[in-house]
């Protein structure tokens, strides 16, 4: 028998392996659904397929009666629209600071133990202050949301800067380089690929701090109306819900995992 | 000239003088101060006692274009083609602001990379990344990005250390071929004894002549041995 680390499925395997653990829970929800419904034809906690088809068609493609929206894409487009102003804000704080951090070290002096202090301080403890501070609007949730990633990206980006061969900076000097073209031509296109990186790492915890900021205080998004429809146990909206969030979230690593092999080729496959 | 590193001595009573054009050879045991010394040309180390003067000059504290420097490894860019590598030295030293030339003057610096490339034997890869090409033609490549900016000086660290032997002739014609063409003074370390007599026209041999058993970090290596190779160079010539 040879040893287990040394035994690996085939293409085929490998992707009827992959599938298999969607299939299962899958399986057990029919399973558990079904026989909810069949002892209770009113439940509300595990709601059948054909219940959550309903649902979807109601929120996707029929207008509120109230509001006359649909609010499947109302709701998304104003926390995609919260998500990426913020993602934005903190790739472009992300990249300067963390370069700047990186290759100039009175200002790795400066700020390194500053940002790595900011980067401890739990966002969501802070929300409150932003509530008081820039009221209960957008700007309150975007603050969030870039608070909670910026710190993480510049210093992963400060590491990333200071992990570039010493060699290839001197190298640079002695064709003439002066700071400022050591940055622009060896620094900055070097740590494109690091900062998508970086980016689909915080990708998570942008949607953590986006949900929590619309579940205590909005009026639409993704967020808000999962803590809405809470109140009624509606988990025929709740999971749709979820569901399309992890789709979306999904998708975005997915482009910028394409958006880093098509134009950093030279970079590698990266994680 | 002196270097210790806190109470360890690394050099002592180095004095050289050496001329316009020279390929200077540096051999010695491994911890005897020869990167050392390539570091403080470089300007990466500071002599803790004494100075180097390059034409009655003090060496500048920092890399600067006057010394080019081809190390072992890392000495290129790797989100870089072969050809934007070697415009590299050209383009920081003809655009201040953005390190890029457009037009006229880049038509010409590309003109001038491009018979480098040719006298490299590179032509072929002028779109390739440093990561497809072999170790040989890397070490090839950063040769010829240092000399495009034509350093008066040119420092190269081992460059040929980590290559399969079978390619060290070929590098050895291309680089006596390179400083013939530009009139720069070379130093290189290396650990090939036979190497450094084979390129020098100066071979410096570093080594420690003083040791005391009981605290070895007291004396430093010093240049034991400076044999110029009278002849040498038209030998090696057109």
């Amino acid at each position: 028998m040879r040893r287990l680390i040394n035994l690996s499925p085939n293409r085929a395997g490998a992707l009827t392996l992959s599938v298999l653990p969607f299939v299962l829970v899958v399986a057990a929800y029919l399973f558990y659904s079904s026989a909810r419904n069949a002892a209770n034809p009113g439940d509300k906690l595990l709601p059948l397929p054909a219940t959550i088809a309903a649902t979807i068609h109601q929120y996707a493609f029929e207008e509120d009666e109230r509001s006359g929206e649909v609010l499947l894409w109302k709701d998304t487009a104003s926390s995609l629209e919260r998500l990426l102003a913020a993602l934005a804000v903190s790739a472009v704080v992300g990249l300067s600071l963390g370069l700047a951090i990186g290759v100039l070290p009175y200002l790795r002096a400066t700020l390194a133990p500053f940002v790595a202090a900011l980067s401890l301080i739990p966002p969501l403890a802070i929300l409150p202050i932003l509530f008081i501070v820039v009221g209960l609007g957008e700007a309150a949730k975007v603050t969030l949301i870039i608070i909670g990633v910026t710190p993480v990206i510049v210093r992963d980006l400060a590491f990333r800067t200071a992990e570039l061969p010493g060699e290839q900076l001197i190298k640079a000097q002695t064709l003439g380089a002066s700071s400022w073209q050591l940055i622009l031509r060896v620094v900055l296109p070097q740590l494109w690929p690091r900062l998508i990186d970086a980016m689909r790492m915080s990708l998570g915890s942008a949607w953590l701090f986006l949900i929590a900021a619309e579940a205590i205080a909005s009026t639409e998004g993704l967020g808000y109306r999962i803590f809405l429809v809470r109140r009624y146990l509606a988990m025929d909206v709740i999971l749709p819900y979820v569901a399309w969030i992890t789709l979306l979230a999904f998708t975005m690593d997915w482009l910028l995992r394409l958006l880093r092999a098509k134009a950093f080729g030279w970079a590698g496959p990266g994680a | 000239m002196w270097k210790n590193f806190g109470s360890q001595v690394v050099l002592e009573n180095v004095n050289l003088h050496i001329g316009d054009h020279e390929f200077v050879t540096i051999v010695g045991a491994s911890g005897c101060g020869k990167t050392t010394f390539l570091k403080i040309l470089l300007g990466i180390e500071t002599p803790s006692k004494g100075e180097f003067l390059i034409d009655g000059d003090p060496l500048a504290g920092e890399p600067g274009p006057d010394r080019g420097i081809v190390f072992q490894r890392y000495s290129l860019f790797p989100h870089l083609t072969v050809m934007q590598n070697l415009l590299l030295g050209l383009e920081f030293q003809g655009s201040p602001l953005l390190g890029r030339l457009f037009g006229a003057r880049r038509r010409r610096a590309l003109e001038r990379a491009r018979d480098l490339l040719e006298a490299i034997g590179l032509q072929d890869a002028a779109g390739k990344y440093p990561a497809q090409l072999s170790g040989g033609m890397q070490q090839r490549l950063s040769i010829a990005q240092s000399v495009i900016c034509e350093p008066k000086i040119l420092l190269l660290d081992e460059p040929f250390g980590a290559l399969d032997p079978g390619i060290t002739a070929d590098m050895h014609a291309l680089i006596l071929k390179l400083w013939n063409m530009n009139k720069m003074t070379i130093f290189m370390v290396t650990h090939d004894l036979q190497e450094s007599f084979e390129l020098g026209t100066r071979v410096l041999v570093f080594d420690k002549v003083r040791i005391d058993p009981q605290a070895p970090e007291a004396f430093g290596a010093t240049v034991t041995y400076n044999i110029p190779l009278k002849g040498h160079r038209s030998a090696v010539g057109e």
